[in-house]
């Protein structure tokens, strides 16, 4: 019989939707970051950098650029003739269909793919942060305190504790409360949604609340599997650790890569990250060119000026364009004299000339205020921006534009353009 | 498929001066990322052989890690695949492959096996794109025994370096000879052949029992006159890496657009085993001008007119000038380089001087590799 001490299940399924028209055609952890990676690569070359060589990734929302960039699993060597990885879609039962609702009820219905490994241990992840982080260390301070489930947790600051789920321990570790987003937390130990469970408390625990509607882990698992008195343990983390989740923290995160030693190092020989590897040429930098303080991807060409800024594959930089503070994703094209300041530009993008990204006076975004803030102007992928147009801060553009959606050749801050019909193709 | 590949990487040259000590020449890192005889096998798999055989004698070492896996030119099929021949001693030979009709003779079994009625041989040292497949047609059409694709020297002095060949109206070669010193032709073989695996079978059995041992002498040259052999003239990009000087050429070629545009964005591309390295980092004091940059470098000084291979660390206030930098490189602060080809995994002493003077110099420092 196939044996696995532990498999991962890596949750992929969620759309992020404060990462805007980011992930308006692509689920979250497909988004890409650093210049060469897609969000979900950390997680999972985690994985493999662990020993883990068998990984369920449940998807859901939007999953084709998932499922492409997965494959067979290959950059992460995951390609096994036992395990390996297994992309696991909701499907249809004989006796009903359902999407899957929660964190949990996803886990739930994939109770036979899991079964299949017979395993000891199950690690669920989200594929939605970027960090590099040892399971098996994980592992060991389970199996030495003897836990039913660890939960991973770092400290964050007293005043933003507020923002998390918060783990009260006693001096052992183990949990003694949870506290969501408490308005006065006791502790600062925040839960960075990594647990293990031992398996047979997993497979109780999700037998026994299938029913609840929208079955999620911080919210009826870690309750029911506290009250049944299971030994919960919160395994301190102290790395680097961040929730790419809103448009503000995803551009951070990429902008600290650019830092002469970086917290988080990508040029370490050790624990390596990777990834899908299809652009393979180098980049070239011409003569008129200037480049400081920057990533950059493979076969990406510049004639122009990029600074303070993370580039992706494949990209082309015009003549006379300045770009500043901002990340622009792989195959996309911007044309000559464009001003860019502090703005992400999505895959497969084309920006004429002249034009300017992420002038003038921050105003609050009229659509989505929470979510296209932070002063920056973001253009959804496949999109097209015509020649000689202004484009202030928190905006946002997507799909085909043309000079007609521009008054007076100008998008004023805080204004969006929604997609019209899918997209350049 | 109606072909099957061989892909001659055995060679080493002492034209290519140190650069050889490490390495069989088709393992010459190339154009940033690649290797030579990455060139050679997406030609293949671009033309859909998908059984190829790369004969290997000289230093294969670098040459085998970098084809321990033929997946990344999607070679990793149960019909065909990736085959690595280096001499093997047996009952009947214990010598080293003596020439190339002999590498062929000592894996005949591979030929005898096959199914497939072609077979392109090509060498490991090409920098090339070609769709062997309009070769093949073409050999079809003309219902040549043996068909040599050939290209038109641009330098005169170079012609030493090649089999020179004269061809009629009809295409057919006439004349050929092999690495002349002086030659009033100027079109030249570029190592790639096709030929009928059967003829092959008969050709190479018969040079083999009169103690022949050489493709071009003792088959092309010998039998020009009895079979009908014919010439593929291409007029694309073709360059070969075999002295110091064209591998330094050859590389620099990739500045130039068109170059790049042809092999980089241009379908079908070149495949090559992937390195999982970050992006390339430009820090404070980056200064680069008309530069191929790989992944894995981290910049922070000048760079003008040069290739810098992957993983490349130059350090701060470091000048790099008309310079090929291979890969896994560490440039100490304050080094100047100019007009230079530094050997890979190497680390350069901080405030170091090297300057090619007359013609490209030869770096080699030999110093342990000093890691981030």
């Amino acid at each position: 019989m196939i044996k696995k001490e532990m498999i991962a299940m890596l949750l992929a399924g969620g759309q992020g939707s404060r990462l805007g028209v980011l992930t308006e055609k692509v689920a979250k952890p497909a988004v890409a970051f650093g210049g060469k990676y897609r969000i979900i690569d950390f997680p999972l070359s985690n994985c493999i950098n662990s020993g883990i060589d068998t990984v369920g990734v449940l998807t859901q929302y939007q999953p084709l650029r998932l499922n492409t960039h997965i494959g067979i699993g290959i950059p992460w060597d995951l390609d096994r003739n036992e395990g390996g990885v297994t992309v696991l879609p909701p499907y249809e039962k004989s006796t009903s269909s359902e999407w899957y609702t929660g964190t949990a009820n996803a886990i739930y219905q994939n109770l036979a793919y899991m079964e299949q490994y017979n395993p000891d241990y199950v690690l669920i992840l989200s594929g939605d942060h970027i960090y590099k982080m040892d399971y098996e260390v994980m592992l060991d301070f389970h199996k030495a305190n003897k836990a039913d489930v660890t939960i991973a947790c770092m400290p964050v600051p007293m005043e933003e504790a507020s923002r998390f789920g918060i783990m009260v321990t006693d001096e052992s570790s183990r949990i003694t409360e949870f506290e969501e987003k408490p308005e006065h937390p006791s502790s600062n130990l925040a839960s960075m949604g990594i647990y293990i469970f031992s398996w047979p408390v997993l497979k109780e625990a999700l037998i026994a609340l299938k029913d609840q509607n929208g079955c999620d882990f911080g919210k009826h698992v870690l309750p029911y599997c506290k009250e049944k008195g299971q030994r919960l343990f919160a395994y301190e983390y102290n790395g680097y650790w961040k929730d790419v989740g809103t448009l503000g923290s995803y551009w951070e995160a990429n902008m600290e890569l650019i830092d002469i030693i970086p917290e988080f190092n990508l040029y370490e020989e050790f624990w390596r990250i990777y990834t899908k590897g299809d652009v393979i040429p180098p980049q070239y930098v011409s003569s008129e060119a200037v480049v400081d303080r920057c990533l950059i991807g493979e076969e990406t060409e510049i004639y122009g000026e990029v600074h303070n800024s993370v580039i992706g594959p494949n990209v082309t930089i015009g003549k006379g364009t300045v770009i500043r503070d901002s990340i622009i994703m792989r195959n996309s094209e911007i044309g000559e004299n464009v001003v860019m300041d502090k703005s992400i530009v999505a895959e497969d993008v084309v920006i004429g000339n002249h034009v300017v990204l992420g002038c003038g006076d921050e105003a609050p975004n009229v659509l989505k205020p929470a979510v296209y803030a932070f002063g920056l102007a973001v253009v959804g992928e496949n999109s097209v921006i015509p020649d000689n147009v202004r484009i202030g801060k928190n905006t946002a553009i997507s799909g085909v534009t043309t000079r007609d959606d521009y008054p007076g050749g100008e998008l004023a801050g805080g204004q969006v353009i929604p997609a019209k019909d899918g997209g350049r193709e | 498929m109606r072909a099957i590949g061989i892909i001659l990487a055995g060679g080493n040259n002492n034209r290519m001066r140190e650069l050889s000590n490490k390495r069989a020449i088709a393992a010459m890192p190339v154009a940033g990322s690649y290797r030579a005889i990455d060139f050679a096998l997406s030609n293949m798999a671009n033309s859909h052989i998908q059984k190829v055989a790369v004969l290997t004698q000289y230093n294969a070492r670098s040459l085998n890690e970098h084809l321990s896996s033929s997946k990344w030119w999607d070679l990793g099929r149960k019909q065909g695949g990736l085959y690595v021949f280096t001499p093997t001693i047996t009952k009947e030979n214990s010598l080293w492959y003596q020439g190339t009709a002999d590498a062929i003779y000592q894996n005949l079994t591979f030929l005898k096996n096959s199914h497939e009625p072609y077979v392109v041989i090509a060498s490991g040292d090409g920098i090339y794109k070609l769709d062997y497949n309009k070769v093949l047609e073409y050999h079809i059409a003309k219902r040549a025994d043996i068909t040599v694709v050939c290209t038109t020297c641009r330098d005169q002095n170079e012609v030493e370096r090649f089999g020179v060949l004269r061809m009629n109206e009809d295409c057919r070669i006439e004349e050929f000879e092999e690495k002349p010193m002086v030659s009033s032709y100027n079109t030249v073989s570029t190592g790639i052949y096709v030929i009928r695996r059967r003829q092959l079978i008969e050709l190479i059995e018969r040079a083999a029992q009169e103690g022949r041992h050489d493709f071009v002498n003792d088959i092309l040259i010998r039998y020009k006159n009895l079979k009908r052999i014919y010439g593929y003239k291409i007029d694309t990009y073709w360059s070969n890496i075999s002295t110091a000087d064209a591998y330094y050429r050859t590389n620099m070629a990739f500045l130039e657009p068109e170059i790049r545009n042809y092999f980089f964005k241009q379908e079908p591309g070149i495949k090559t085993r992937i390195a999982d390295v970050p992006p390339a980092k430009y820090n404070p004091g980056a200064d680069v001008k008309n530069s191929l940059v790989s992944s894995g470098c981290i910049i922070n000084g000048t760079v003008e007119n040069s290739v810098l291979f992957r993983n490349v660390f130059v350090g701060n206030n470091c000048v790099i000038k008309n310079s090929v930098i291979l890969n896994d490189v560490y440039l100490g602060d304050n080094t100047h380089i100019e007009n230079c080809i530094v050997e890979s995994r190497d680390t350069i002493r901080a405030n170091s001087y090297y300057c090619g003077e007359d013609g490209v110099k030869i770096v080699v420092e030999k110093n342990e590799r000093y890691v981030l």
